[in-house]
């Protein structure tokens, strides 16, 4: 019989344990977050994000060898972005209705994602290449790595932070709508989607599916306005 | 499912390569999201094939930014110094996007009477 460090050093090095222990992990945060009644602060994501990342650290894993496994649960993003057509089709005849709320929360809520952010981090002395790098933070991945870039950030660090947002979004979104008496799916939603993108379109859709239709366009709309807005504003700062 | 998986795919495909081909600062698959938002509108039949495999890969959307949220992780250290600030930043900034996004939605639905009855 072939002993465990055997057997483990030939699992390490195949992406399906890899891949099973993300599914695993997120079950695991699933289960909590579902235990909880949805409760904000029990975030599936951040959940297995932290046994995940206990996990490497243990097993001295390094991660593009994660990734290789992982991969296959990441490229998913691309197509469930396009399936949030469907949430928003559903919710077509509220979204017509709805187009002029959708426009000013668009314009006020990607503007004080930006503005905020580069405002908040001028007046704690942060360099202007962090700066640059903090504009995008609210928009989704892709386009957020392409406006750090022109801008002259650090691609890498604005993906870091652009998680980090969406995991605070997700967090704090239900305890501050509640503390605001905003109860209006579609304006919960929406905000969401432009201020904590995927990460928050993904709690919407858990809570309420208005919310969540709201909060998909939300981030499809906030992606287009940040990549004109951000260079504007950053020259703000600078 | 593999009509509606192959409808989803061509869609981000059509996406990625206009955005590509026309320089367009959007993602390709936000592109593909309004692609079959529209052929949904246009043909019911493209919904109803649609929506049971799509609203599949919806259910568990979270999941899927479970591998780059691990990269994270490991570049906690570059946020270094600077990171107690960047982390105020954006919890700060988050709250004050959300808060007046919502505000404005629900004013303006007021204001204009775009109210949500159905």
């Amino acid at each position: 019989m072939a002993d465990f460090t055997e057997i483990w050093s030939y699992l390490a090095g195949d992406p399906l344990i890899w891949l099973a222990a993300t599914l695993i992990a997120y079950v695991i945060g699933d289960a909590a977050s579902s235990r909880m009644g949805r409760a904000a602060w029990v975030n599936p994501v951040l959940i297995a994000v932290v046994l995940l990342g206990a996990l490497l650290w243990l097993s001295d894993t390094s991660y593009d060898t994660y990734f290789e496994g992982a991969q296959f649960v990441h490229f998913l993003l691309g197509p469930a972005t396009v399936a949030l057509a469907i949430p928003l089709w559903h919710q077509r005849a509220a979204f017509r209705r709805a187009l002029l709320p959708v426009m000013a929360a668009l314009l006020a809520g990607s503007l004080t994602a930006v503005l905020s952010a580069l405002a908040i981090g001028h007046a704690l002395g942060l360099s202007p290449q962090l700066l640059a790098t903090l504009a995008p933070k609210s928009t989704t991945a892709p386009v957020a790595l392409g406006i750090s870039q022109s801008l002259g950030g650090s691609p890498t660090l604005t993906a870091v932070l652009v998680i980090v947002t969406g995991i605070i979004g997700a967090l704090v979104v239900t305890p501050l709508m509640n503390v605001l008496k905003i109860r209006d799916w579609r304006a919960r939603g929406f905000a969401t989607g432009v201020a904590a993108h995927g990460i928050g379109t993904a709690r919407a859709l858990q809570v309420h599916p208005q919310a969540g239709a709201f909060a998909g366009i939300g981030m499809a709309l906030n992606a287009l306005l940040t990549a004109l807005l951000a260079p504007w504003a950053l020259g703000l700062f600078l | 499912m593999i009509h509606a998986l192959t409808l989803i795919l061509a869609c981000q495909l059509a996406g990625e390569t206009l955005t590509r081909l026309m320089g367009w600062p959007v993602p390709g698959p936000v592109l593909g999201m309004a692609l079959l938002f529209a052929l949904m509108l246009a043909s019911p039949r493209i919904a109803t094939l649609v929506i049971p495999t799509g609203e599949g890969i919806l259910r568990h959307l979270s999941l899927l930014f479970v591998p780059a949220g691990v990269g994270v992780v490991g570049h906690v250290q570059m946020l270094g110094a600077q990171g107690a600030a960047l982390l105020l930043v954006l919890v700060l900034s988050t709250v004050l996007a959300l808060a007046i996004g919502a505000g404005v939605f629900v004013a303006v639905a007021r204001l204009t009477g775009a109210r949500d009855d159905g």
